[in-house]
């Protein structure tokens, strides 16, 4: 029987957030997480999170599990469970609304502010605006971000000034703007960037690339924005 | 845009820029202070004065203590704009971090003042 402990906090009735034990069995397999979920789930309807995909695809199961931020859909036991245990809670760093489902608009809020949308005022072409296969290349290793928030909420910058720094997933994000030839705000949206807070409070330490669950480099992504922004204000 | 007034650069290109380029003149001070007496164990006063008093050895101990007053001012400004903000410690935290920032500020100064009354008082 696996032990796996589980944060839990319903703010129409408890007082403060505790954690609950439960045993599973998972006849000695290696599901995922989400599996161990939804069977609890089928014995305690309780119990809240958020899934859909099921398959890393849609970043709604982003949780901390046994002590690191990952898509639930997507981590096997034999990489979570340490003595037995498996200890999950929610994202850290945002607001609980209830048990494992947490409020994540202050990190929407970020991705809003690098306006993540292609911006070209020139008159649209008749079929489509073309790229050559090396333009496109640059996009890979950014378009990929499911906005699973596992990255940002495990970043203590995020943590502190989550209304000030944009965090890894939005700087991500951004980089994939910047870096699309066929985006035409560039100047405008390095402009937006150039503060103490919105990149600069990245300090490099690496959180984000360590969970990322789709093997992205948010960090790699902030550097060069960094150079970008050192090329056009030098 | 986030707006800050007492950052040192208030961009936040100019403070990274600061910060790794101080860090580099406070590293190849160190060298150089490391290496001297490693080179001189036989090191007596007036020959430490005579180094220190020299114009190129004032300008490099300026060099430095400024690089240490702006590096110092970046990284405190971000610790107390990490820390001390009203999503931590509550409402009063805009006044504690403005006075601790001025505070930080006075004192690096200070030290900036006094460092240059005492390279140029050898």
């Amino acid at each position: 029987m696996l032990n796996v402990s589980i944060y839990r906090y319903n703010p129409e009735v408890d007082a403060e957030p505790y954690m609950q034990d439960y045993q599973v069995d998972t006849q000695g397999k290696d599901v995922m997480v989400l599996d161990v979920l939804e069977k609890l789930k089928t014995e305690d309807p309780s119990l809240s999170f958020r899934r859909s995909c099921r398959e890393g695809v849609c970043g709604s199961d982003g949780l901390n599990i046994s002590g690191k931020n990952g898509l639930a859909c997507i981590t096997p036991l034999s990489s979570a469970v340490k003595g037995n245990k498996l200890v999950i809670r929610p994202l850290p760093g945002l607001p609980v609304i209830r048990d494992l489902v947490i409020d994540m608009s202050q990190f929407y809020a970020q991705y809003e502010k690098i306006q993540p949308y292609m911006i070209n005022n020139s008159p649209a072409p008749a079929i489509e605006r073309l790229q050559s296969p090396e333009e496109r290349a640059k996009l890979d290793g950014l378009y990929e971000c499911i906005l699973c928030a596992c990255c940002s909420t495990a970043c203590p910058s995020f943590w502190w000034n989550p209304e000030k720094f944009i965090g890894p997933s939005g700087l991500l994000q951004a980089y994939r703007f910047l870096a699309d030839s066929r985006d035409t705000a560039t100047e405008e949206r390095l402009a937006n960037l150039d503060d103490p807070f919105s990149v600069f409070r990245c300090h490099g330490i690496m959180n984000c690339v360590q969970v990322c669950p789709k093997g992205l480099n948010p960090t790699k992504a902030i550097g060069h924005i960094r150079n970008m922004l050192i090329r056009s204000a030098t | 845009m986030i707006t800050t007034v007492t950052s040192l650069g208030r961009s936040g290109l100019s403070d990274w820029l600061i910060q790794r380029i101080s860090a580099f003149v406070m590293t190849a001070y160190l060298f150089f202070i490391v290496g001297y007496l490693i080179a001189n164990p036989e090191l007596n006063y007036s020959q430490w004065a005579a180094l220190n008093s020299s114009l190129p050895m004032r300008m490099f101990s300026l060099l430095t203590m400024l690089s240490i007053a702006a590096h110092a001012w970046i990284g405190m400004w971000c610790v107390l704009t990490d820390y001390i903000t009203e999503r931590l410690i509550g409402p009063k935290a805009t006044a504690i971090r403005i006075f601790f920032q001025l505070g930080m500020i006075a004192v690096t100064m200070l030290y900036v003042i006094w460092a240059i009354d005492i390279l140029w008082g050898i």
